[in-house]
C-alpha cells in the first residue's frame, strides 16, 4: 500500500484542486470571518528556547490550533502602546494607515491573494486589518463612530487573524509597485509582526534562525569547524568536476575583501552549486578575498522578526569586517539580504568609514555607488568584470541549459539591480528566455516561500503563492523549452524548486554564478565532462565515453 | 448596506443644507458655516500634515520601478528608480500628475483554467484622471466667483471648456467628465465584488458627496438657475471679511455651499487626505541612493548584539581544533 502524503507534502495536494479558484469574497463581511487554522497554510510557532536565546518577551511553548494562545495579561495594553510607539517612529506606519482609499488596485497583485482567492490576502485588507483597530484607538472619526467608521474592537480573534495573514505575507512589495501611494504592504506587515512579538508571537521558522545567528554566525547553527568542513568538501567536488583545487581563506586577516552570502548556500542543492562557484571564481580571477565564521550569514532573517532584530545580527558583518582589516565588503547572490544591505545596513550599522569604496582588483573600476555602504553585489562586481573581458567564457558550454530569469522581489523592488544580472546570464549563456512582462523586473512575483515562509508545514500556501511565478515558468517552457530557471536568492533556490515541480515539472533551478561557472573556461582545467552538479554535460560526456572507447580497442 | 448609509447622510446633508435658505438662517448657513468650514479645513490641512511630518523618517525604503544606477554603461531608469533630488520630483510629478503607478494595473484572470494572464487595466485609471483634472478645472472655474476682475486664465478656461456650445449658458465638457467619472467610481465599487468587499462607509460617502455637489452645481447653472449676481456678492464678501447675504440667492444654492462645506471640513479627517499624503510616501519621494549617502536614522539606538570576543570565547576550542585563526589562544 502506498503511503498517503501529509498536509506538508507536495503531493497531497491535487492541481486542479488548487486552480479551483474562486476570487469572489465570501457572503460574510471580512470582520465577521474569523480565521481558520488548517494544516498546510500556517507556521509553527516560535519555541520558547530560541525566545530565551534573544530575550524575547513571554518564551512559553504553545500551538495555533491552541484556544488560549497565552497571552500576557496586558496585552491589549502591550499592543496598542506599540501601535503609538510605532506610529511616532515611523513616517511610512502612520501615512500608510492614514491615506489608502481602497482603490483595490493592489488587490490581485497579490500571489497570495492570486493562488488562494482568501480576501484577507488583499494586501488592502492585510492592512485594513491593522488599519481598523487604529481607526478605532487613534482617530477621532473612529473614536466617536466605532464600525461606522471601519472600526473595531482589538480582541483575541484579532490576534489571532493578524499572526495568520502577517504569516501569510512574504514582504515581496509587488502591491507597492501598483498603488497610487506606494504603500508598501511590507512595512505594514513588519509592523505587525513586531506587535505581535511583543506578546511573545513568533514563528519557529523564523525566530530560529534568527536565535541561531545570534549565537554561531548563521542561520542553520552551523559551527566554525562546521563550516569549514562544509568549504573543503565543496572544494573536493570542485577538484573532481574541474581538476583544480582552491583554497579556502577563512576568517582571514589583512584580506582585501570580506564575502558574505547567505547560509542556505552552504547545505542543500541547488544553493552549494552557487557557493561553489563563488570559490572557483575567486580562486580563478585571483581575488584576495576570506570568509567570516562569525558573521556568516548575509541572509537576516531579523527582517522577518523586528527592525531591532534585524540591527542585532546585522551587526556582525561591520564588525568582523573592521576586526580583520578588509577594505571593502562583497555579498553573494541573495534576495533579503540585499534588502537589509541596501537600505537598513549603513543606517543600523553603520558608518563605515573604516572601509574603503570597493574598487574592483580585475578592472580597476570604483563603485561610486556604494561609496557610503561599501558593499557591492556579485552581480555589479561580474558584469563589470565580464564587461572589461576579464572571465573567460565559453557560453556554447551551457548550450543544453535554455534558462529563463527570475527577478527576486528585494533586488528587483528595493535596489532594481535588473540588467547586472541580465548581462551575466547573456555572457555565459546562449539560450536565455524572458518571462511574460508581468511576472518580471519590477512586476516580478514571489516564489511563495520568502520573508521566512518557505517551511514545508507552509506548503498549502507555498504552492497557491508559488502559482503566478510557476505558471510563467511553465509558459517559457513550454513556448521555449526553459529547463532551467535562474535565481539570485537562496530562498529561491531553495522553494523554488518545490514550485517548479509543481507547477513546471522538469524545469530545475540554478544560481547565476552556477551558470558562469560552468561556462568559465580556467587556467589548468582538466577536460570538463561533468559540470558542479558532477553531472555528465551533453555532449562533453558521450564525446569522453567514446574515445574512452577507442582507446579500450586500441589496447586489444 | 455601506453604501446606503453613505447615499442616506449625503441626502440628507443636502436637505439640511437646503433650510439654510430660509430667512432666519441665511447668515448662518451663507457666512458662519462656509467660515467654520474653511477654518477645519485649513486648520486640519495643517495639522494632519504637520502631524505626518513630525514622525521621522529612520530607513530610506523607495520601491523601486526600474533599473538602478549602478554601472556606468548600464542605462539607468530615472523616473522609476530615481538617485537624486530632480529625478525624485520628475518621479513624484508623474504620479501626482498622471498617477503612473495605476496606470500599471492589470487584471488578473484564469484562461483555460490553467493560465493565468494578467490584462492591461486601465478604467480606474482613466476614470480616476478624468474625476481629479476636471474636478481641478470646475475648482479653477469657481475663481470666478472669488475674484474681481477675473483673472485671465479662468476666462480663458472657460471657453475652453465649453467649446462644445451646448446649451445656454453652455455645458462645459469637466463638468461633464466628472459626473461621469464619479458615477463609473461608484459603480465600479459596487459592480467589482473585491472592491465593494473592502468599502467603508467613507468610501462612498466622499463619492456621493462630490456627485452631491457636482449634480447640484449643474442644477443651479442650468436647471434652476440662481441669481449668480447676487451669489457673487456673497462669495466676494466672504473673501473680503465684510460678509453680505443678499436674499434673491435660491434655496438650491445653499444646498450646494453646504455640501461643499461639509467636503471641506470633513476633508482633513479622511481618507481624502491623500491628496497631501502621496507627498510624504517614503517608498516614492526618496532617491534610491542607499549605497551612495548614509540615511540617518535620528531614533537609531544601541542594540544588544552577541560580540566576535564572546563568540570565540564560546567556540575556541573548535576553531583552534579546526585551525581557523583566533584573536586569543
Amino acid at each position: 500500500m502506498t503511503r498517503k502524503p501529509k498536509p506538508d507534502e507536495m503531493e497531497y495536494y491535487q492541481q486542479e484542486d488548487l486552480l479551483k479558484l474562486d476570487w469572489r469574497p465570501p457572503s460574510t463581511p471580512w470582520m465577521d470571518t474569523p480565521v481558520e487554522f488548517r494544516p498546510g497554510t500556517y507556521i509553527y510557532p516560535g519555541k520558547a528556547k530560541n525566545l530565551k536565546v534573544l530575550d524575547l518577551p513571554n518564551p512559553r511553548d504553545w500551538a495555533v490550533t491552541d484556544e488560549d494562545w497565552k497571552l500576557p495579561d496586558n496585552w491589549k495594553q502591550i499592543v496598542l502602546e506599540g501601535m503609538a510607539e510605532r506610529l511616532s517612529k515611523y513616517r511610512s506606519f502612520k501615512v500608510f494607515m492614514d491615506i489608502c482609499v481602497r482603490c483595490g488596485a493592489c488587490a490581485d497583485k497579490c500571489h497570495f491573494f492570486i493562488g488562494s482567492g482568501d480576501p484577507k490576502n488583499m494586501p488592502v485588507l492585510r492592512a485594513e486589518l491593522l488599519r481598523s483597530i487604529y481607526r478605532k484607538d487613534f482617530t477621532a472619526l473612529g473614536k466617536v463612530f466605532g464600525k461606522l467608521a471601519g472600526g473595531r474592537e482589538l480582541t483575541t480573534d484579532v490576534i489571532k487573524e493578524w499572526f495568520y495573514y502577517f504569516y501569510q505575507c512574504t514582504e515581496c512589495r509587488r502591491c507597492s509597485v501598483f498603488c497610487p501611494y506606494g504603500i508598501d504592504t511590507a512595512e505594514i506587515t513588519m509592523m505587525g509582526r513586531e506587535l505581535l512579538g511583543l506578546l511573545g508571537l513568533y514563528v519557529n521558522w523564523v525566530i530560529e534562525p534568527v536565535a541561531n545567528c545570534y549565537l554561531v554566525g548563521n542561520h542553520l547553527g552551523i559551527q566554525p569547524h562546521g563550516l569549514k568542513d562544509t568549504l573543503e568538501f565543496m572544494a573536493d567536488d570542485i577538484e573532481e568536476a574541474t581538476g583544480i583545487r582552491v583554497d579556502i581563506p577563512i576568517n582571514k586577516k589583512g584580506a582585501e575583501i570580506l564575502f558574505f552570502t547567505p547560509s542556505g548556500d552552504f547545505v542543500a542543492a541547488p544553493g552549494i552549486y552557487t557557493c561553489m562557484a563563488y570559490m572557483l571564481l575567486f580562486h580563478e580571477l585571483g581575488i584576495d578575498y576570506t570568509w567570516s565564521t562569525y558573521a556568516s550569514d548575509g541572509g537576516n532573517f531579523g527582517l522577518f522578526t523586528s527592525h531591532e532584530a534585524m540591527k542585532r545580527l546585522n551587526a556582525k558583518i561591520y564588525s568582523e569586517a573592521e576586526r580583520l582589516g578588509v577594505k571593502w565588503i562583497l555579498g553573494g547572490e541573495c534576495g533579503h539580504m540585499w534588502r537589509v544591505v541596501h537600505q537598513y545596513m549603513d543606517t543600523m550599522n553603520g558608518p563605515a568609514d573604516f572601509l574603503e569604496v570597493p574598487k574592483s582588483p580585475l578592472t580597476g573600476t570604483v563603485f561610486k555607488h556604494a561609496r557610503s555602504t561599501k558593499v557591492i553585489h556579485i552581480m555589479e562586481f561580474l558584469a563589470d568584470a565580464i564587461r572589461h573581458g576579464k572571465l573567460n567564457l565559453d557560453r556554447s558550454r551551457n548550450d543544453h541549459i535554455r534558462v529563463t530569469f527570475h527577478d527576486s522581489c528585494n533586488p528587483a523592488r528595493a535596489m532594481g539591480i535588473l540588467e547586472e544580472p541580465r548581462y551575466v546570464i547573456r555572457s555565459a549563456c546562449n539560450h536565455f528566455y524572458e518571462m511574460p512582462e508581468n511576472t518580471i523586473r519590477e512586476q516580478t512575483f514571489c516564489c511563495g516561500g520568502g520573508a521566512g515562509l518557505g517551511t514545508d508545514e507552509f506548503m498549502e500556501m507555498r504552492l497557491r503563492g508559488g502559482l503566478p511565478r510557476g505558471n510563467a515558468v511553465r509558459y517559457v517552457q513550454e513556448r521555449h523549452g526553459v529547463n532551467q530557471l535562474a535565481a539570485m536568492c537562496a530562498i529561491d533556490r531553495a522553494t523554488l524548486p518545490t514550485v517548479c515541480n509543481y507547477w513546471a515539472p522538469g524545469v530545475e533551478v540554478t544560481g547565476i554564478c552556477e551558470l558562469v561557472a560552468n561556462a568559465m573556461i580556467f587556467k589548468g582545467e582538466k577536460r570538463r565532462t561533468h559540470n558542479l552538479r558532477l553531472e555528465p554535460i551533453p555532449g562533453m560526456a558521450e564525446l569522453d565515453e567514446q574515445s574512452e572507447t577507442v582507446e579500450v580497442g586500441a589496447d586489444e | 448596506m455601506n453604501v446606503l448609509l453613505a447615499l442616506i447622510a449625503v441626502v440628507g446633508l443636502f436637505l439640511l443644507g437646503l433650510l439654510g435658505g430660509m430667512p432666519g438662517l441665511r447668515w448662518v448657513a451663507g457666512v458662519v458655516i462656509p467660515y467654520t468650514a474653511l477654518l477645519l479645513f485649513t486648520a486640519g490641512l495643517v495639522y494632519r500634515v504637520l502631524s505626518w511630518a513630525n514622525v521621522p523618517v529612520p530607513f530610506r525604503i523607495p520601491t523601486t520601478g526600474g533599473q538602478q544606477r549602478s554601472l556606468n554603461w548600464i542605462r539607468q531608469q530615472k523616473f522609476e528608480n530615481p538617485s537624486n533630488t530632480l529625478s525624485v520630483i520628475g518621479r513624484m510629478a508623474l504620479e501626482v500628475l498622471f498617477f503612473r503607478s495605476l496606470l500599471r494595473n492589470t487584471k488578473t484572470e484564469m484562461v483555460d483554467g490553467r493560465r493565468l494572464v494578467y490584462a492591461t487595466e486601465l478604467a480606474l485609471w482613466i476614470a480616476a484622471l478624468a474625476m481629479h483634472w476636471s474636478m481641478l478645472f470646475i475648482l479653477i472655474r469657481h475663481l470666478r466667483m472669488f475674484t474681481n476682475p477675473v483673472p485671465f486664465f479662468v476666462t480663458a478656461l472657460e471657453r475652453a471648456d465649453g467649446f462644445m456650445e451646448l446649451g445656454l449658458p453652455p455645458i462645459f465638457i469637466t463638468t461633464l467628465l466628472f459626473l461621469v467619472a464619479l458615477a463609473y467610481l461608484l459603480y465600479r465599487r459596487l459592480a467589482n465584488a473585491q472592491v465593494r468587499y473592502i468599502s467603508l462607509v467613507s468610501d462612498y460617502f466622499p463619492l456621493l458627496l462630490l456627485l452631491g455637489i457636482g449634480i447640484s452645481g449643474f442644477w443651479l447653472r442650468h436647471l434652476s438657475k440662481t441669481d449668480i449676481a447676487s451669489v457673487k456678492e456673497m462669495t466676494l464678501g466672504l473673501v473680503r471679511f465684510a460678509p453680505v447675504v443678499p436674499d434673491s440667492i435660491s434655496t438650491l444654492f445653499y444646498g450646494h455651499l453646504f455640501l461643499v462645506c461639509v467636503l471641506l471640513a470633513y476633508l482633513p479627517f479622511s481618507k481624502l487626505m491623500h491628496l497631501a499624503g502621496v507627498f510624504l510616501s517614503p517608498t516614492r519621494n526618496m532617491a534610491n541612493t542607499n549605497r551612495l549617502v548614509r540615511h540617518v536614522n535620528p531614533w537609531n539606538y544601541p542594540v544588544k548584539v552577541h560580540t566576535y570576543a564572546e563568540y570565540e570565547d564560546e567556540l575556541r576550542d573548535k576553531m583552534k581544533a579546526a585551525g581557523i585563526p583566533v584573536e586569543r589562544q
